[in-house]
């Protein structure tokens, strides 16, 4: 009550000293004006531009062409490697934040695989393609793997080095708010360590880790430079594709492709991350 | 933790045993499984950047070691490309561009939205969370049109950080958002009021030096992200590290300045990163 009452009259100097007084939301004008020009107006774009001919006349029956079988694959390529490199990367990264999480909570090893985690996670450009490259493709020093240049198996491994770095740094935190006392409870309560993950350990994690791989998902479906350096000749993502639609004019007729396309992966995007930050919020009840 | 550990051991030597037993094997196995997997994944994480490494020191023939490829990035020249280094000059610009126009923007608004327009808050969030629903290469599609306009102005690169700073948005707003919270802002920001102090002062001088740290992560973050970026410098066909070393991979595969200047970002990003790993641990030893 007494530190409202020294604001006021703090307050009240200044604000007669102003000639004109402006409503405190217009300091926040240049921010929302900044993001208004470089994130709504381009989103705007893609989407009035998805439902529209390229000779500028509405067509909301562009929509349709998604289901076309080309689009279509360009999808399904889409998730799968979205699917499967989220999956592989959530269960490895958990199994290594799980492995950090056991040690020394302010030792060197847990500082050094955090701080590399950080670095890795952003890791996803074109430098990585060449990182594997000369690791197991073509050239590699260590195997020459036959696999490398196959869909979605050898870009799942390269993809495999940003997810599950950052599947730990996301997961960490909910396997640190698992509580001690829980784990010994259950035992004194003569719980197997099966039983205790079972029935403690798991459903605890569960909404953590489906939240991990859900953002890893869309993760893996954003993902464009990595996929780019490695493979630019055969088309089998959607990114791949609205690259090539921006560069050159071949494709579906009567539609904006490159608009569509991103249309419908912002769409995917926007679904997967909605339910990420559901999961988040669910697994943040018990893990505080 | 202590307390319940000293409960479950105090009742009798007799039954003290046996779980002290089971603590220890589970012990002995919980260090052997770490060891294994730090072990394979370390394997995992740490072989290909050795093998960038390796290919960076390659000599002119096959199986000998120089170090032509790390003295090359300063003078490297590609066929049809820019030289390397003004690629390299032009990032780093960016990079303190964009942090800079990050700060500017963010910083002030992020706490005058904290003081003042309260109800503003969830829609701040939502529009800094945004950019990770947004993928860049969806962006870029209806970024074209506009940077079309900014071109009348200007051709240069450094254009670039118009939307860097929006790239950047989730992960600054993210390490800023937990600097203030863990600060009393309102507070501090009232006995600045009541001694007199400008808005401007509260912002700068006093609520913008207690969250050094969150200011740091979120420039060191924002640095990184330039850095690696990719995607939207080469659709928009302008000209940055990452798409020169891309080009130059397209025209001369294998090129060990490749894998030298790729090795050399990547450990400038981890040195940024272990910075920021490090001042957070020396501020929480101070506090």
């Amino acid at each position: 009550m007494a530190v409202a009452a020294t604001t006021e009259t703090g307050a009240r100097p200044a604000r007669a000293g102003r000639r004109l007084s402006a409503p405190a939301w217009v300091g926040t004008v240049p921010f929302l004006g900044y993001v208004a020009i470089f994130l709504l107006w381009p989103t705007g774009i893609v989407v009035v531009d998805a439902l529209k001919n390229p000779n500028g006349a509405w067509a909301f029956s562009n929509i349709t062409e998604l289901g076309n079988p080309l689009v279509r694959g360009y999808f399904i390529g889409s998730f799968k490697l979205a699917l499967i490199s989220s999956l592989l990367g959530a269960v490895f990264g958990a199994i290594l934040a799980y492995a950090v999480a056991s040690g020394d909570p302010d030792g060197t090893v847990r500082r050094l695989y955090l701080a590399v985690s950080g670095v890795l996670a952003q890791f996803g450009g074109v430098t990585l393609a060449f990182a594997f490259l000369v690791v197991i493709g073509p050239v590699g020093l260590l195997f020459h793997a036959s696999w490398f240049y196959s869909f979605p198996w050898g870009i799942t491994v390269i993809y495999a080095y940003f997810q599950i770095p950052l599947m730990v740094l996301v997961f960490l935190p909910a396997i640190d708010g698992l509580k001690v006392q829980w784990r010994e409870a259950s035992e004194n309560l003569g719980a197997s360590a099966w039983q205790y993950w079972r029935h403690v350990g798991g459903p605890l994690l569960a909404p953590a880790f489906l939240g991990g791989t859900l953002l890893l998902f869309a993760n893996a479906l954003s993902a464009f430079a990595t996929i780019w350096a490695w493979e630019n000749q055969i088309a089998y993502i959607v990114p791949q594709q609205i690259s090539i639609a921006l560069s050159s004019e071949v494709g579906l007729s009567n539609v904006n492709v490159a608009d569509l396309l991103a249309l419908g992966m912002v769409i995917m995007v926007a679904i997967v991350m909605t339910g990420y930050a559901l999961l988040l919020r669910r697994a943040a009840r018990w893990l505080r | 933790m202590a307390a319940v550990t000293a409960l479950s051991e105090a009742p009798g030597a007799e039954s003290a045993g046996r779980p002290r037993g089971m603590q220890a094997r589970r012990r002995r196995r919980l260090n052997l499984f770490r060891y294994v997997v730090f072990t394979v994944f370390g394997l995992f994480f740490l072989v290909p950047l050795l093998a960038m490494a390796r290919f960076s020191l390659e000599g002119a023939t096959l199986g000998t070691w120089s170090l032509t490829a790390w003295k090359q990035i300063a003078s490297y020249q590609g066929t049809g490309v820019p030289p390397l280094i003004s690629s390299i000059e032009i990032t780093l610009e960016l990079a303190v561009i964009t942090c800079a126009v990050m700060l500017v923007l963010l910083v002030p608004t992020m706490i005058w939205v904290r003081l003042r327009v309260r109800w503003l808050a969830r829609t701040m969030e939502f529009l800094c969370l945004l950019p990770l629903t947004i993928p860049a290469i969806a962006l870029v599609v209806g970024l074209g049109q506009i940077y079309n306009k900014l071109q009348h102005f200007s051709l240069s690169a450094l254009m670039l950080f118009w939307v860097y700073v929006i790239l950047a948005l989730p992960y600054a707003y993210q390490a800023l958002s937990a600097g203030l919270s863990a600060i009393d802002v309102e507070t501090l920001s009232e006995a600045a009021r009541s001694l007199g102090a400008s808005w401007f002062t509260v912002m700068m001088r006093v609520i913008a030096p207690n969250m050094r740290q969150a200011i740091l992560n979120a420039l060191l973050l924002t640095a990184s992200l330039v850095l690696g970026e990719f995607t939207i410098a080469f659709l928009l066909l302008y000209n940055n590290l990452q798409v020169e070393l891309y080009s130059i991979s397209r025209n001369t595969p294998n090129a060990g300045v490749l894998f030298s200047t790729s090795l050399a970002a990547l450990l400038l990003t981890f040195v940024l990163l272990l910075i920021l790993s490090y001042a957070g641990r020396r501020r929480r030893g101070r506090g």
